[in-house]
């Protein structure tokens, strides 16, 4: 067993995937020799030498795009974005090229890639630092999209990535990088990619979050501790290709459903939850399924983050909301 | 022709201060008139001086992330003196003494790193596009500002600024060559402070030189001592009177050096030595230009010193009153999405708003 945080656990995803397949190369801006602007590739240069873990220059339409015809050649890359940010001038090559490369050549070629960026506010960043954009991947068929909460799922959900046979968007949680430590296991394991998980069972409603979302909505239920709600807890894990069955049998269960996502609201992933779950359990609920999100502005600056930030306070006002509805 | 007599392939860069601040190409020299020579001198000591409290803000947990400019004053204010109050200044990240001699109040620019949306707000009268922190986007906004100053027959000359790991960016590559296409008044400068976050400038282009760069553009392009303020005013005074003639855009490679980290949340030892650390302060640009001014009894050690305590005065005043402004509205995080909020917008500023108002924040 060993302890880590959610940047060890990335670290130790890539070390114990490129020890088992030497086609790993791992690369981004200076991702090489000082191991990422966060530490995350730390380490990797020293062991695994410059051909495999390198530093590239600043342009992130080059990094997907060799991302891609590396793939093709028969290497696996597991590239990093430095902020999620910043993975616009990457955005064209990721929706014209990583996500229908498999389609548009009828399965010749397919791309075995890893696209990894640290996304989310709450950290007091500079512009262009904080923002939530898993909808602009999670909307592109071709695309999985993967946000861990926790250690444990980092390692295991990114060590599947790897072994993906398609392309997959690895989102971290920066807020939550250094948060806490877990034990993992030492022996090799994974994590699926598409199941959800049920982080705490429950009866009268069931709240979907992921990413430093969960940990957010885990305080929350320290706020209504004493209010006789039975709250079931979903961590998504991966918003693409989601997990229907899990949230659809617990809403059927509960007849509840919150969404909380640190994303904009408006046609966001808790669009589409909410939307599943009226077409597949309707005659179930109990209340309107609700999202509770950022409002639909830019990100601010640190000085007026707190308005755009989910807080458990009003995860907590909403479950309780939601449960007092009469259908 | 300065940019045919320094032609970046003949691999010479134009300097006229030496490291001790004695004219050594007396030729180039300019005359600057001793006003503005003055104006260049403070705003170049209040930027340093700026930059070295912000970083003890910052250790001080009184600042958020800031990235200094230490050692590449001259990179900027020899440019900036160089141009008119007509012109356009479009910055990267790194051009704090730009911005000050454009107009940009340190108010301002405080206020931005402090996470303060109003910091981007100049007053009307200042042509400075706000901090750009994604690289490389700065060059075609200015080359659209001077496509439109063109046509529209304004004597303005656009000048963007970036750094040398952004000459690897796809946008840098577009934006000038747009420029170029349509030969539009503007002015590339990019800073070569050696240094992108970690990745040293031989892996940001196998080029030789970046101002050789140009030559593809059909451009010219020139290699300036960047802490060398004297040069690089001549150089952008010269790109500028071509950018006037109707002869379009110039590159500027200005080599410099990024003496201190590359913001607050780096640890440069990790990947640079001490010793060019060392090196480069022989060559700091306000030390040099101090030595010219003071020979040419435009200052004296003890006014320079009554600036200097003027400036720390100053610094620790105006950011004392940023602190003191305290947190954004719920309101204006909401208020400047559209020039009128949508109905939805409406909703969701009021049903937070009561949330703010019940529950506190
Ligand atoms: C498109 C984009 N990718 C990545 C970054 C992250 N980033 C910020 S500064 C920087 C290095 C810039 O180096 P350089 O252009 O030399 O400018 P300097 O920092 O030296 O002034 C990087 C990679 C960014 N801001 N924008
Ligand atoms: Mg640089």
């Amino acid at each position: 067993m060993a302890l880590l945080n959610i940047l060890e656990a990335v670290n130790k995803a890539l070390e114990t995937e490129m020890q088992k397949d030497p086609s790993i190369v791992v690369y981004g801006e200076d991702a090489g020799f000082e191991g990422g602007v966060f530490r995350a590739t730390a380490g990797l240069q020293k062991q695994f030498g410059v051909d495999r873990v390198f530093d590239v220059p600043i342009a992130e339409a080059a990094i997907v795009g060799s991302a891609i015809g590396m793939a093709i050649n028969g290497l696996k890359p597991v590239v990093e974005m430095q902020f999620s940010g910043f993975m616009f001038p990457g955005y064209n090559q990721i929706v014209t090229h990583v996500a229908r490369f498999r389609n548009r050549s009828r399965s010749k070629y397919t791309l075995p890639l890893v696209i990894r960026m640290p996304y989310g506010g709450g950290v007091k960043a500079l512009e262009h630092h904080s923002e939530s954009l898993e909808t602009l991947f999670a909307h592109i068929p071709g695309l999985k999209l993967v946000i861990p909460s926790t250690p444990y799922d980092t390692l295991g959900l990114l060590r599947s990535a790897m072994r993906d046979p398609d392309p997959v968007i690895f989102m971290e949680p920066k807020r939550i990088y250094r948060a806490f430590k877990q034990e993992v296991p030492d022996e090799d394991y994974t994590v699926p990619i598409g199941k959800a998980k049920v982080v705490i069972p429950g009866k009268d409603i069931t709240v979907v979050a992921w990413g430093a979302m969960v940990r957010e909505v885990e305080s929350a239920l320290k706020l209504i501790e004493n209010d006789n709600i039975s709250v079931e807890v979903i961590d998504l894990r991966t918003i693409a290709p989601f997990d229907r069955e899990t949230i659809v049998e617990s809403v059927k269960k509960t007849g509840r459903l919150l969404v909380v996502h640190e994303a904009v609201k408006s046609f966001g992933p808790g669009a589409e939850i909410v939307a599943t779950v009226q077409e597949k359990a309707f005659y179930y609920l109990a209340a309107a399924p609700k999202r509770l999100t950022a409002p639909d502005i830019t990100v601010p600056l640190p000085k007026g983050e707190h308005h755009f930030m989910i807080d458990p306070k009003q995860i907590a006002l909403e479950i309780r909301n939601i449960v007092s509805m009469k259908a | 022709m300065l940019f045919d007599q320094y032609n970046p392939l003949k691999k010479k860069v134009l300097q006229i201060l030496d490291n001790e601040g004695q004219v050594i190409n007396k030729t180039l020299e300019p005359s600057i008139p001793d006003d503005v020579l003055l104006k260049m001198y403070q705003t170049m000591t209040l930027g340093r001086i700026a930059d070295i409290k912000a970083i003890q803000f910052q250790r001080q947990g009184r600042m958020l992330t800031y990235a200094p400019n230490m050692g590449q004053e001259a990179a900027q204010i020899g440019p900036m003196a160089a141009t008119s109050d007509n012109d356009w200044l479009a910055v990267s990240f790194r051009e704090l003494n730009a911005m000050l001699y454009k107009g940009v109040t340190l108010e301002q620019l405080f206020l931005y790193w402090y996470g303060n949306e109003a910091g981007s707000k100049y007053n009307d009268s200042v042509k400075v596009l706000p901090v750009n922190v994604p690289i490389g986007s700065q060059i075609s906004h200015a080359a659209g500002l001077a496509y439109a100053a063109k046509i529209q027959k304004k004597d303005e000359v656009v000048i963007a600024y970036i750094g040398d790991g952004g000459t690897s960016h796809g946008e840098f590559h577009e934006g000038i060559n747009f420029g170029a296409v349509f030969n539009v008044p503007m002015v590339i400068i990019i800073q070569n402070n050696h240094w992108a976050i970690s990745t040293p400038r031989a892996k940001a282009s196998k080029a030789e030189t970046l101002a050789q760069k140009a030559i593809a553009y059909g451009i010219p392009g020139i290699q300036v001592d960047g802490n060398d303020t004297l040069a690089m005013y001549v150089a952008t005074l010269e790109a500028i009177k071509r950018a006037k003639l109707g002869q379009g855009p110039s590159l500027i490679e200005a080599i410099t050096y990024r003496m201190g980290p590359h913001t607050t949340s780096d640890n440069p030892k990790i990947y640079r030595s001490d010793e060019e650390v060392e090196a480069w302060k022989e060559k700091d640009p306000l030390k040099r230009f101090k030595n010219y001014l003071l020979n040419k009894k435009i200052i004296t050690q003890a006014s320079d010193d009554a600036l200097n305590q003027e400036y720390n005065q100053l610094v620790l005043s105006t950011f004392k009153q940023v602190e003191d402004s305290g947190l954004v509205s719920l309101e204006e995080v909401f208020n400047h999405t559209y020039q009128e909020m949508t109905p939805l917008l409406k909703e969701q500023y009021n049903d937070l708003k009561k949330y703010e108002e019940t529950e506190g924040r």
